[in-house]
């Protein structure tokens, strides 16, 4: 079962010749490693190196079964190759939503504990490995361990955020939210500027969901300008009445495919600047309260399939960085700074406040403070502009999220994740065999 | 096809990809389901899987399509006859070593031919006795419709499954058993991943088991691709002499 393919992640870019292997079942999947080294990869949505390794990179698309599901509990028991997609079609109809979702559902259940993901509810629900009640993880010498809270913890929480390189997840369970529809109340607050953004976020931090839309190309008096989206989950109250009487039967959208890579052109920071102002136009024009279903709420991008294409065949690169909370408002007012004058920027601007992370989750992203997404095309300039971006990320004591990155250095990991290194490596079980897991990512920041 | 939504589905080979793609749209449409296999503790987790998303019975048993003398006491051994059987069963050997070597060749021809037709031929007995709907659906190959040099062991027990299948459809014509022969291109599964298939002729499972079920709701008697039709309409008219020139 192996073959070579040239791959991406979702960002395009870097495109390697990997061997692939698609084990048929969690039985085989040990067979399946047969390189110096291999990384599992679920949908390939990580938009850098992260799930790429030219030995053996491991497609976990057959391990797509749902197992158990109690409903008393809520935990739900899934193999990693199942999508989040799947789990809310399967689950929402019963009363229960996944507990954390990214920006997309179109993530594997593992690459989501492997990137530890957060959704807009960080502040008050944490990353996704804080639900996660245990996980099945085949190590580098071809055991699965059972590792949870209660047994075998390093290796547990090294593996939440892991990005794949302490082993490849089998199965795991997860706790569900009970919900009572599938709608969400969306508030839009309209804040004119970075300041104001950030005294909404800090006013409002006892709503279930909050996330900014903000323009990063804004300048002057109106930099960051932000659409705050503060969400509760309707309760069968909240609903008009035809709406209770099916309260989760909402509208499938239709999806449509962007149809081909688009010209480079066409993202310039004329279109760009002219979108961003259309768009918070509208979000001021908008009623301020409205009810929206689950899938429009959490996932907007997701009813254009392959939206990637729209940064054209160079690919593009997105930045996401946290800060921590003392430095965020400095550190977010220069990197608005240095986008701006660049006049590189992206139409999907996404900034968030952070809870509290975990310390004992080497690699894991989240720490508390502000998170910052930027989408940019692949370019020399754009390259150099996100390592003046690296630097005021580090100065400030922040760091760069793995699942989104394909270009930083070992130094900037370094700085950002300081000894997050060396607590992953006392974690992962050493084989006798001298195999490991790593992706091109691990070996570019020498983790 | 007119069956009811709660009559048990058996589907035979029920570890291929073909087979659990069947096993979703017929979970899907309320059907329970029994599933039959050699290897019970690898479908273990389709019956999980299956029962959770679409809420219907799904049981496992046992069954080796060598083990020709033992097909009447599997299905007197069901907890329930079903209304619907599917056979999946195939088995795509390498061409050469399958020429070579005759245990191969008889196992391969066993495994697509002998077994199957023999399950099917005892099941039809039974579904034909019941005063109601009912219906064989056997998952027959193109490569039966002409021999080729790449495949002519595995094309050759196809061709006599297909035929098989024709007959049996003749014969319970005046009945309420319906017989379906599904003659598959290219499908992306595990059978065929080392296989370079051309993308454009390649089916997945998942569309697969959606036009099947459409097609028994129709009652077709054979289910071709489109496509597929017209392919092996054209290979079949072209004489053997020029045929033995071809390579492909």
């Amino acid at each position: 079962m192996k073959a070579i393919e040239t791959i991406s992640g979702w960002g395009g870019w870097p495109r390697r010749t990997c061997r692939i292997s698609v084990p048929v079942d969690p039985f085989h999947v040990a067979d399946a490693l047969t390189g110096a080294s291999a990384i599992a990869r679920g949908l390939g949505r990580a938009y850098g190196d992260s799930a790429l390794n030219p030995d053996c990179t491991v497609l976990t698309r057959r391990l797509d079964r749902l197992l158990a599901f109690d409903a008393e509990s809520g935990a739900l028991v899934a193999e990693s190759g199942v999508s989040l997609a799947r789990m809310i079609e399967v689950l929402l109809p019963r009363g229960f939503f996944l507990p954390v979702v990214p920006g997309t559902k179109f993530v594997t259940f593992g690459g989501a504990i492997a990137s530890d993901v957060h959704g807009n509810n960080h502040h008050v629900a944490g990353s996704f490995g804080n639900h996660i009640l245990w996980l099945d993880l085949l190590t580098v010498d071809g055991d699965v361990r059972r590792c949870s809270p209660g047994s075998d913890v390093s290796l547990f929480q090294a593996t939440l955020g892991g990005m794949g390189l302490t082993g490849i997840v089998l199965r795991a369970a997860i706790r569900l939210l009970p919900i009572e529809s599938g709608w969400i109340r969306q508030r839009t607050i309209v804040a004119p500027d970075l300041n104001t953004a950030i005294d909404v976020f800090e006013a409002n931090l006892a709503s279930t969901y909050s996330v900014a839309w903000i323009d990063c190309l804004a300048r002057g008096p109106a930099r960051g300008r932000s659409l705050v989206y503060l969400g509760e989950h309707a309760s069968q109250a909240d609903l008009p009445p035809d709406i209770a009487a099916h309260p989760f039967a909402t509208a499938r959208r239709s999806a449509r495919r962007f149809p081909a890579y688009a010209p480079s052109w066409i993202m310039n920071q004329w279109s760009v600047r002219a979108f961003n102002h259309a768009y918070f136009q509208k979000g001021c024009r908008q009623p301020s309260d409205r009810l929206i279903d689950w899938d429009r709420y959490f996932f907007p991008l997701d009813s254009i399939l392959e939206w990637n294409r729209i940064y054209g065949r160079p690919g593009f690169a997105q930045y996401q960085c946290a800060l921590p909370l003392v430095a965020a408002r400095d550190a977010l007012t220069d990197i608005l700074d240095v986008t701006a004058s660049s006049g590189l920027g992206s139409f999907l601007s996404v900034l968030k406040r952070f809870g509290p992370g975990v310390s004992d989750r080497p690699l894991s992203f989240p720490i508390e403070g502000y998170t910052l997404a930027l989408d940019f095309s692949l370019s020399p300039a754009a390259l150099t502009m996100m390592d003046r971006l690296d630097e005021i990320t580090i100065a400030a004591g922040g760091r760069i999220y793995l699942a989104k990155d394909s270009r930083m250095t070992q130094r900037t990991f370094e700085a950002g994740y300081g000894t997050g290194r060396a607590a992953l490596s006392a974690a992962i079980l050493r084989s006798a065999s001298n195999r490991s897991f790593a992706s091109l990512q691990s070996r570019r920041l020498g983790i | 096809m007119n069956a009811k939504r709660s009559c048990p589905v058996l589907i035979l080979g029920a570890k291929s990809d073909i087979a659990r793609a069947l096993a979703d749209q017929f979970a899907a449409r309320g059907h329970p389901l029994q599933l039959a296999a050699r290897d019970l503790a690898a479908i273990e987790r389709d019956r999980d899987d299956l029962a959770l998303r679409h809420g219907v019975p799904v049981s496992l048993h046992y069954f080796d399509a060598l083990e020709l003398d033992k097909f009447e006491e599997f299905l007197d051994n069901l907890p329930e006859l079903p209304r619907i059987v599917v056979c999946t069963i195939g088995l795509l050997p390498d061409q050469d070593e399958a020429a070579r070597d005759s245990a191969l060749a008889r196992h391969v021809i066993n495994s697509n031919l002998t077994g199957p037709v023999l399950i099917l031929e005892a099941a039809g007995r039974r579904l034909s006795a019941l005063d109601e709907s009912t219906a064989l659906i056997g998952i027959s190959s193109v490569a039966g419709d002409r021999g080729r040099a790449r495949n002519y062991v595995y094309g050759a027990a196809k061709a006599g499954f297909s035929a098989w299948l024709s007959g049996m459809h003749q014969k319970y014509a005046r009945s309420r058993l319906h017989v379906m022969t599904i003659k598959p291109g290219f499908v992306a599964t595990a059978m065929t991943e080392r296989m370079d298939l051309p993308k454009i002729l390649t089916t997945t499972p998942e569309r697969l088991a959606r036009r099947i079920v459409a097609s028994l709701d129709r009652r077709r008697i054979v289910h071709y691709d489109m496509k597929w039709r017209v392919i092996m309409a054209i290979v079949k008219l072209i004489p053997e002499r020029m045929y033995a020139r071809l390579r492909f």
